[in-house]
C-alpha cells in the first residue's frame, strides 16, 4: 500500500522537468546616514511611539512614560541584562510592580492574559526600510511577552538598526540556525477588516513603545 | 457554516449581485481604496519591475524543484521536531487534522486565517465531530458569526458594511450594545475572543511560505491573532497547499516586500511570524507539539502541465481580484468556490474540474489587469484562454473535466466558420448572400439571438470588401 506522500511525490516527479530561472538582480534599498530617520518615520507612520534615549537613562524615561499611562503592573524578563537593569532602577522610588516571566505559560496564563498592562522586551535589531523590530525570543525572554499585554515596550540598540530584512538575514546568516520562533514587529496590533477603517489593539498590543538606545542625546 | 455549491452558476449569481446596490457600493468603496493604496506603494516603476522579476523567479525556481524541496522541507521540519503529514484530498486532510486533535484530546480550537482550511471546509468537519473551531481573524470571526463564507481571500468580510456588522454583533455577542463605532466593534471582538485564545486546546493556522532550507513556516498578519493561535495553545496545526514551499530563507525577503504591498498597500504587515519548531526544553511558552499538513487537492495534477503550473506560483495577495473589472462589480460570493476573482477563475476549474466550474474562465473580459498587477507574473489571461480551449477540446486530458464544455451545435458552427474562411468561393458566395439577405434575418434567429439579446443587430453592408475593391480597380492576383 502506498501512502498519500508517495503518491503525491511520484505524481510531481513524473511531471516534465522544467528549467530553473536564475534569480535576477534585485537589491533592497540603502539609507546610509538617513537610516534612523527612515526607521523612526516608518514606525511612527504605523502608530508606534519612538524615543531615543541613552543606555543610562531609559529606565527613568520608561518609568515616566508608564506613569503617564497609569500602568501599575509590568511584565519583565528577570534574567536578561535589560531586565536586571530595570529591576535595579525601579527598586527605589514609585514605580509599577515588576512581574517576572519566570515560569512556564501554563502557570502564568491568567497573569499574562488578563492582568499585566505592559511588558518590556529587547529587540535583536531594527529594520529601517519597513520600521520593523526583530524579536528573537529566548528561554529568558519568552514569545508571549510581546503579544499578550496591551502595551509592548521594546528596547533596540541604535547601532543595530540595519537597512533591510534582506540585509540582516544575509549579514547575520539567519539560514545557519533559526530559533523556535523569530518575529518582525512593525507597529501595534491593528485591523482594517471593518470598512477598511484602521483600529488598533485587536488581539495583540494596542500600543508599541520603542526605546532606541544610543549615546546621550 | 455555509457549505458551498459543487457547481458554479456564475451567470445567475452575477445577475443577482449586479442588482444589489448595497453590495456593489461596499465592493466599489473597498476596491477603490485597495487599488490606490497599492499604486502608491509601487510608484517607482524601476523598483517594481526588478522586485517583481525577482519574486516571479523565486517562485518559479521553487516550483521547478518542487518534489525535492518538499522532501527537504519534511526532513528539516522533522529534524526541528515538527510532525509532517501529507493529504491527497481535502477529506484526507480533514481526517488528519481531526485525528491529531482527537489524539491530543482537544475540544476547543482557535483558528488563524487560512484559505486552505476554507478549501477543506474544516470547521464544518470538526463541528460534526464535536470540536468547536472559533475563527479569530476579525474578518473571519465576523463571517463565522454571520454563517457565511469569505468573499475575498485577504479581507473576508469586505462585502459587509459597518451597519451590517453592528447589527450582527448586537444580535450575536452577549451583552454587546448596537454601535457603528469601529473601535468599539473591534474592542468587542477582542473581548469576546480573549478567553477563546486562553481556553483553546489547539491552534490551527495557514502558512504563507514554507522554507525548505531551514524548515521554517512564515505567517504574516496584522492583528496578532495568528501569533496567538500559534503560540498560546499547547498544540499547533499548520495547514498548507504543497505549492507554498520556497528554496532559501533569503527568498522570503523579496516576497515579503511584494505580498503586503500588493495586498493592502502596506509596506509590511504588523507581524511576520517565523516558526521553526515546537517549544524546546527550557522555553516557557510556545506549543509543545507542532504539525504541518501538506494538502495536494489537485495541485500535483496542475503541476504536470508546464503552462498551467504557473497557477501555482500564486502568493495569495488578491491584487488580481482587487483590480478585476468583473470581481469588483459582482463580489466574491458570485464565484461559488473558495477562491474568487482571476486567480479563482484559473485555479477552481483545475481543482474542481471544468465540468463543474467551466463557466469561470469565461467570467472575464481578458483585459489583462490581473496579469499587470500580479507580483509573481502569472499570465492569468493566457491561462484563462488555455482553459477555455481545454474545456472544448475533444481529447483534452490536461485538466480535470477537459472536453466537457464541447457542444455539437458550437462545433458545427465553428466548423462552418472555418470552411467559410478557408475557401474563397464559399466565402464570396456567403458574403454576397449576407449582403443581399442578411438584414432580413430576424434578431431572434438561433445563435444570432445570443448576440442580439443585449446588443443591437449588426447591419450587413450591401457590398463586400472584395466588391468595393474590385470597383475601385484593384484586382486579385490569382496567378
Amino acid at each position: 500500500m502506498t501512502s498519500a506522500r508517495d503518491r503525491i511525490l511520484s505524481r510531481l516527479k513524473s511531471a516534465p522537468r522544467r528549467t530553473m530561472p536564475e534569480r535576477p538582480d534585485w537589491a533592497a534599498p540603502r539609507y546610509g546616514e538617513g537610516r534612523m530617520t527612515q526607521f523612526r518615520a516608518m514606525l511612527e507612520a504605523a502608530h508606534a511611539d519612538v524615543r531615543e534615549v541613552s543606555a543610562a537613562e531609559w529606565p527613568e524615561l520608561l518609568r515616566a512614560i508608564l506613569a503617564g499611562k497609569g500602568v501599575d503592573q509590568v511584565l519583565f524578563a528577570p534574567a536578561t541584562a535589560a531586565g536586571r537593569k530595570l529591576a535595579e532602577a525601579w527598586a527605589t522610588g514609585e514605580a509599577p510592580r515588576l512581574v517576572p516571566y519566570d515560569r512556564p505559560i501554563e502557570e502564568m496564563k491568567p497573569v499574562l492574559v488578563h492582568e499585566v498592562q505592559a511588558a518590556v522586551t529587547t529587540a535583536r535589531s531594527g529594520i529601517a526600510q519597513t520600521g520593523s523590530l526583530v524579536l528573537w525570543p529566548t528561554p529568558d525572554e519568552p514569545r508571549l511577552m510581546s503579544l499578550l499585554p496591551p502595551i509592548h515596550v521594546v528596547l533596540v540598540d541604535k547601532a543595530r538598526i540595519v537597512d533591510s530584512l534582506a540585509d540582516t538575514m544575509a549579514t547575520e546568516a539567519w539560514a545557519g540556525g533559526m530559533p523556535t520562533n523569530a518575529v518582525l514587529v512593525s507597529g501595534p496590533s491593528k485591523t482594517a477588516d471593518i470598512e477598511q477603517t484602521l483600529a488598533y489593539g485587536v488581539h495583540g498590543p494596542k500600543e508599541l513603545i520603542v526605546l532606541v538606545i544610543g549615546e546621550a542625546a | 457554516m455555509a457549505v458551498e455549491a459543487r457547481t458554479s452558476d456564475f451567470g445567475g449569481k452575477a445577475r443577482v449581485a449586479l442588482n444589489d446596490p448595497k453590495l456593489r457600493a461596499n465592493f466599489r468603496r473597498a476596491m477603490d481604496g485597495l487599488m490606490s493604496k497599492r499604486a502608491a506603494q509601487f510608484s517607482d516603476k524601476e523598483e517594481w519591475t526588478a522586485l517583481r522579476a525577482r519574486g516571479a523567479a523565486v517562485r518559479a525556481r521553487a516550483l521547478a524543484r518542487l518534489p525535492e524541496l518538499l522532501e527537504q522541507l519534511e526532513a528539516k521540519l522533522t529534524a526541528n521536531g515538527v510532525t509532517v503529514h501529507w493529504a491527497e484530498t481535502t477529506a484526507e486532510a480533514n481526517a488528519v487534522v481531526l485525528e491529531i486533535l482527537q489524539k491530543a484530546g482537544a475540544r476547543r480550537v482557535i483558528k488563524g486565517k487560512s484559505m486552505v482550511t476554507e478549501e477543506m471546509h474544516l470547521n464544518a468537519h470538526l463541528e460534526a465531530n464535536g470540536i468547536r473551531a472559533v475563527e479569530s481573524d476579525l474578518g473571519e470571526y465576523i463571517i463565522q458569526l454571520a454563517g457565511q463564507a469569505p468573499s475575498h481571500i485577504v479581507m473576508p468580510c469586505i462585502h459587509m458594511n459597518k451597519v451590517e456588522i453592528a447589527e450582527l454583533f448586537a444580535a450575536r455577542i452577549e451583552g454587546q450594545p448596537y454601535t457603528e463605532n469601529v473601535d468599539e466593534l473591534t474592542a468587542a471582538a477582542r473581548k469576546a475572543l480573549r478567553d477563546r485564545f486562553a481556553d483553546a486546546d489547539a491552534g490551527i493556522s495557514g502558512v504563507n511560505f514554507a522554507v525548505a532550507e531551514t524548515g521554517t513556516l512564515v505567517l504574516i498578519e496584522n492583528e496578532g491573532n495568528g501569533r496567538l493561535s500559534t503560540t498560546l495553545p499547547p498544540l499547533h496545526i499548520a495547514v498548507t497547499g504543497i505549492e507554498k514551499v520556497l528554496e532559501k530563507l533569503d527568498d522570503v525577503a523579496p516576497l515579503l516586500s511584494l505580498l503586503p504591498r500588493s495586498a493592502t498597500g502596506q509596506v509590511v504587515t504588523t507581524y511576520v511570524n517565523m516558526i521553526s519548531g515546537p517549544r524546546k526544553p527550557g522555553e516557557k511558552d510556545g506549543p509543545k507539539e507542532v504539525h504541518l499538513v501538506l494538502l495536494d487537492n489537485g495541485r500535483s495534477r496542475v503541476f504536470c502541465d508546464t503552462e498551467l503550473a504557473d497557477t501555482l506560483r500564486c502568493i495569495r495577495c488578491a491584487a488580481c481580484m482587487n483590480h478585476c473589472p468583473v470581481y469588483t462589480r459582482v463580489g466574491g460570493h458570485t464565484y461559488s468556490f473558495t477562491y474568487p476573482g482571476p486567480i479563482g477563475k484559473i485555479l477552481t476549474p483545475q481543482i474542481e474540474g471544468l465540468d463543474c466550474a467551466g463557466d469561470q474562465p469565461h467570467a472575464s473580459t481578458l483585459c489583462g489587469a490581473c496579469a499587470e498587477v500580479c507580483p509573481v507574473q502569472i499570465p492569468i489571461p493566457d491561462l484563462l484562454a488555455r482553459l477555455r480551449t481545454e474545456a472544448v477540446h475533444p481529447t483534452s486530458i490536461a485538466v480535470k473535466g477537459g472536453g466537457s464544455g464541447r457542444s455539437l451545435a458550437e462545433s458545427l458552427g465553428w466548423g462552418g466558420w472555418t470552411a467559410l474562411y478557408s475557401s474563397p468561393l464559399i466565402y464570396r458566395i456567403s458574403t454576397r448572400l449576407l449582403g443581399l439577405f442578411g438584414n432580413l434575418m430576424p434578431a431572434c434567429t438561433p445563435m444570432l439571438r445570443e448576440w442580439t439579446r443585449i446588443r443591437s443587430k449588426p447591419k450587413f453592408a450591401a457590398k463586400s470588401l472584395h466588391e468595393l475593391a474590385r470597383e475601385r480597380g484593384f484586382s486579385n492576383d490569382e496567378r
